[in-house]
């Protein structure tokens, strides 16, 4: 047998994959670590002569970027929030309630689905200005507030809720609202977690809509005004970093810690079909 | 009590609007309503003037569509964004299969640490990675050069090079994204009963022959699902070369149908123009993605 052969190499070229996918990330925080310049000079050095935090700093001293963190968190936990919420409220009601006209407007949805959402792009933003939420924060979470993938995974997810228990709870004269809070959302609450880490991660990160419509320096998240910052200080590696260790690391450790959660809403999404 | 065919009752029917309603009205005040409104506005000549007055709004027919087969520009952004679907495309699945075919053998120790590797520049917000690898890629001081150096290779200009600047985009994409793919390929491998590759040992296929008659086949629909979900992503490229190639230099070789469409409609404000971009783009996706979806039928006919 060959095996212990074929496992070698097997590991080998994990290891090799793992250390090639984790390099650009461990460069980003020792550089982000280096004094100014060192990282722009050879041959290029992987681990800073002496740790420095001055370009954090300089971030949040010079260039307002706690303001800019707030911004993120403040939109990304809004959306999250409200859209759990609507996205629940909705694929429950697919799922369990009868109405007429419910199978058409699901499928109709369903095939939704697949609309690439730059098309919308242009209207949205003239529908925005219309409404007068350029600039303002609604410009991004009222968008965001419902999401057709959000009612889907909730719908698969609440179909095996049984019938029994909500006829049960009708009968005992529980109104429909007190249902769904005290029944349903408990019941819920693997998919709703899944479904609030994707909308967290996918907000904080979302970059061509928050920089059509936030148009004001003071509104911006982490990942429009590290583009700005970027036209701006290209030359200073280093400062450039920090700003992107700061944008990255957040939306990196909430992965870490709730990976299990994350990794199964991408294959209830996956496995759709 | 359960049949579901049970006759709907009238307090059931006032929660479930009152449950539905807010979250469609959402969709369909902000997602749908907006793309059938691309369409209208790609038939007007939507500019500075009427975004400050929409009296100066005129209706121009096909118009912005005739302009836009004859703009160079465009044609330059769709050879772009095609090479960037049909190269990275492929290349992206090829790595997320590979992956998932590793990190699910029986023989691998400690999956979960690889698994956990692989997957997390999935996670990482796109603009901070792009200024990243906007360092890597530098033609002096970037460990890309400096690692190839090792091998007697002569630094290589990415990002300033017409030639190198979209295969860098193309390596930069694979990266962040196979991790995501992985996973479901991974679960699609997990969900292949083990009694298919007992039968095929037994009539005496070897590794090989097992990947192509059972691995591939059971794990088809996955991969068609990975397939057109990264079909769909990729041809809305747009933060990448916003970033790292400072919108598409060097030479607007790295001009994306998706940067063309933002700097015509916030840049010059040409709204009408850059609809009947994004509409072309729209369809564009949709024949791509039938198209996919009737190959893969006619495979398994």
């Amino acid at each position: 047998m060959k095996k212990p052969l074929t496992s070698l190499l097997l590991h080998a070229a994990l290891i090799a994959g793992a250390v090639l996918t984790l390099l650009p990330l461990v460069w980003m925080i020792m550089a982000s670590l280096m004094p100014t310049g060192e990282a722009s000079s050879e041959p290029p050095p992987f681990f800073p002569s002496h740790v420095t935090f001055d370009h954090y700093r300089e971030l949040f001293v010079h260039l307002n970027i706690g303001r800019v963190l707030f911004n993120s968190a403040l939109l990304a936990v809004s959306v999250t929030v409200l859209s759990v919420l609507l996205n629940a409220m909705a694929g429950y009601a697919f799922a369990k309630l009868r109405f007429p006209g419910r199978g058409k407007i699901f499928g109709f949805l369903l095939g939704a689905l697949v609309l690439p959402a730059q098309v919308a792009i242009l209207p949205l933003f003239l529908l925005m200005r219309q409404l007068g939420l350029v600039g303002s924060y609604w410009g991004v979470i009222l968008p965001g507030m419902a999401t057709i993938f959000g009612i889907f995974l909730v719908r698969q997810y609440a179909l095996s809720i049984p019938d029994e228990l909500l006829d049960a709870a009708r009968i005992d004269g529980a109104s429909e609202v007190r249902i769904f809070a005290e029944i349903i959302l408990p019941l819920c609450r693997p998919v709703l977690v899944t479904l609030a880490i994707f909308t967290f991660l996918g907000t904080w990160n979302d970059f061509f809509w928050p920089l059509v419509v936030l148009a004001d320096d003071a509104k911006y998240t982490l990942p429009v005004a590290l583009a700005n910052l970027f036209g701006e200080h290209v030359q200073d590696t280093e400062l450039m970093m920090a700003g992107s260790v700061l944008t990255v690391m957040p939306v990196l450790l909430l992965f870490l810690f709730l990976q299990r959660h994350y990794v199964q809403g991408l294959l209830m999404g996956g496995l759709k079909e | 009590m359960a049949d579901p065919r049970r006759r709907s009752i009238p307090s059931e029917v006032r929660a479930a609007w009152l449950f539905v309603g807010p979250g469609l009205a959402i969709i369909f005040l902000f997602f749908l309503l907006p793309i059938a409104a691309a369409l209208l506005l790609s038939l007007t000549d939507f500019d500075l003037y009427a975004v400050a007055d929409w009296r100066n709004l005129r209706l121009v027919g096909f118009e912005n569509y005739s302009h836009l087969l004859r703009d160079r520009l465009f044609w330059q952004a769709m050879r772009n964004t095609f090479y960037f679907v049909l190269v990275g495309g492929p290349l992206t699945v090829m790595v997320s299969l590979a992956a998932a075919l590793m990190i699910q053998s029986k023989l691998t120790r400690f999956p979960g640490i690889f698994r956990t590797a692989f997957f997390a520049p999935a996670v990482t917000t796109l603009v901070a990675i792009a200024a990243v690898w906007r360092y890597l890629y530098h033609p002096q001081f970037g460990l890309l050069n400096h690692a190839l150096g090792w091998f007697g290779i002569a630094p290589i200009d990415w990002l300033g090079d017409t030639r190198w600047a979209m295969p860098a985009i193309i390596l930069l994409s694979i990266w962040k994204n196979f991790g995501a793919n992985m996973i479901i390929l991974a679960a699609g491998l997990q969900s292949i009963p083990e009694s298919l590759y007992e039968a095929a040992r037994l009539e005496g296929a070897g590794w090989w022959r097992q990947l192509r008659d059972v691995t591939l086949p059971m794990l088809a629909p996955t991969f068609l699902f990975v397939a057109v979900m990264t079909c769909i992503g990729y041809f809305q490229l747009f933060a990448e070369p916003f970033v790292l190639t400072r919108q598409g230099e060097p030479l607007n070789s790295t001009l994306s149908v998706a940067l063309l469409m933002y700097k015509e409609g916030f840049r010059f404000w040409h709204m009408g123009y850059a609809a009947a971009v994004a509409f072309i783009l729209f369809l564009v996706i949709l024949a791509a993605t039938t198209l996919q979806v009737r190959l893969a039928k006619g495979r398994e006919a």
